[in-house]
């Protein structure tokens, strides 16, 4: 697999260069991604306000929830779960179309007509995926805090101007940088394991099937175990 | 001409190819027959370099293709052109895209220019220009063989390898890919390798036959010949005889 990723980011400096190819695989992984991002964010800044303000409330520090939610969505959860959304979205559909497209010969027939089906079909990929997380990982962090305001500030009482300010003062450029960094590393992962997965399917519409569900599964044990490493790295 | 000397490729520990030798002459149609599953999709893999033998050689012009690798093998298939069984064509691009691909890929043609030409090919194929717009999984069995086709023609390739071109196909659509075929190869004079199993109706279009059995080449003659071939085996393929592997 990891040849297969040098492979696959090598030939991104190889000509011919295809950007129209990159942008329309920002649109399938990451533009079609926004919406279930979107939602899983605004759910999972509501819940942790919910949670926060009555764990704070019981040792008086409500005014730390704003901080509490930002620190919690821009280490751990936004990264994290941008990236088993967009696996469990982008990952399964690149697995499937690349799956479908090696059992019904059509990465053959790119290699037929003297076009690499790795600079063709997987390099686009994985440049799309690369520069798609960080960017989700970014509006689920935005819209996380949104959904926290508006649990912690608008229903539950907190002062806005304590919710703001915590979080000025707690995050600092390291928590940000870390964020950017594991979800580059994930995006990567995603998009690798996909693509893998699909280019050696093997055993027609049921090999498909089982790529499609080991893409899911590998993708998402990977990110986890990543996000370990990570955050032992930057804590 | 393209020459295939003791050619040996196994799966699993089955044999598939067992020494093949094989003569594809320049500027004719040469036809492979022999039962499903016998490996004649496995040897036009062998042409084009899509799977390496366990031994053997494949000779293009006395290039030894079986040896080359990335951008030498990527040069030997700019002069190929591959009919796939099941059409490939991209799931993603209308019928127009596909049969414009290789030009858009491998030439530096107008746009314009491009356009004439994709049409004149789905012309040429009895499509009408409106099925351009069309994708794939839109498209008939039959019609999508002759947008394949139409794909496989663009560039006016020198050799042309046609796996089961009817396979799947209705008795009136598949003689009209095999006239197809004949016509283009009247126009362009390619060299051609069909694989197939539709006795007798491509005999028509067929130079020389050669039968595949077990894994090695057991009948090479002129098309009137095969059928009168001596072979128990060949005769009993022709006929359509049930278990003849097993006579």
């Amino acid at each position: 697999m990891m040849l297969f990723l040098l492979q696959g980011l090598a030939l991104a400096f190889v000509p011919p260069f295809r950007p129209r190819r990159v942008l329309q695989e920002i649109n399938q992984i990451g533009v079609k991604s926004t919406l279930i991002v979107l939602l899983t964010a605004a759910f999972t800044g509501m819940v942790l306000a919910l949670q926060g303000y009555y764990t704070l409330r019981k040792y008086g520090s409500e005014g730390a929830l704003g901080s509490a939610v930002a620190l919690s969505l821009i280490r751990e959860m936004g990264p994290v779960l941008t990236a088993l959304m967009v696996s469990a979205r982008a990952g399964s559909a690149v697995t499937a179309e690349i799956g479908i497209m090696r059992i019904t010969e059509q990465l053959d027939a790119l290699d037929t007509m003297a076009v690499n089906p790795l600079q063709y079909v997987v390099m686009p990929k994985l440049l799309a995926g690369l520069i798609a997380v960080p960017l989700l990982t970014a509006i689920f962090d935005v819209v996380g805090i949104l959904g926290g305001y508006l649990i912690g500030v608008v229903l539950l009482g907190v002062s806005s101007g304590s919710y703001f300010s915590g979080m000025v003062q707690s995050v600092v450029p390291l928590d940000i940088n870390g964020g950017i960094v594991k979800s580059l590393v994930f995006g990567l992962t995603i998009i690798l394991v996909a693509s893998f997965k699909g280019y050696h399917t093997e055993h027609g519409a049921e090999g498909v099937s089982k790529a499609t569900n080991q893409t899911v599964v590998l993708s998402a044990v990977l990110v986890l175990a990543w996000d370990y490493i990570l955050t032992s790295f930057f804590m | 001409m393209i020459n295939v000397i003791d050619l040996y490729k196994s799966f699993n520990g089955q044999m598939v190819l067992d020494g093949i030798n094989l003569e594809i002459p320049t500027g004719k149609i040469t036809l492979v027959i022999g039962k499903s599953g016998v490996g004649k999709s496995v040897l036009l893999k062998h042409l084009i370099g899509l799977l390496k033998p366990d031994q053997g050689q494949v000779l293009i012009d006395d290039v030894d293709i079986t040896s080359l690798s990335g951008r030498q093998l990527q040069e030997i298939r700019k002069r190929f052109a591959v009919l796939f069984q099941g059409g490939a064509l991209f799931d993603s691009l209308n019928v127009f895209e596909n049969v414009a691909f290789p030009l858009r890929e491998k030439t530096r043609l107008s746009e314009k220019e491009i356009k004439r030409r994709v049409y004149e090919r789905l012309e040429q194929m009895n499509l009408s220009l409106d099925v351009g717009k069309k994708f794939p999984d839109e498209l008939s069995g039959g019609m999508k063989k002759r947008v394949a086709l139409a794909r496989a023609m663009i560039q006016e390739p020198e050799i042309i390898l046609f796996d089961e071109p009817v396979t799947g196909l209705d008795p009136p659509m598949s003689n009209t890919v095999f006239h197809l075929i004949k016509k283009t190869h009247a126009a362009s004079n390619y060299t051609a390798l069909v694989v197939a199993h539709d006795i007798p109706e491509v005999f028509q279009i067929a130079d020389v036959v050669a039968m595949l059995h077990q894994g090695r080449i057991i009948a090479y003659c002129g098309p009137d010949e095969i059928q009168q071939h001596p072979d128990p085996v060949v005769q009993s393929f022709i006929r359509g005889e049930p278990d003849f592997l097993e006579a």
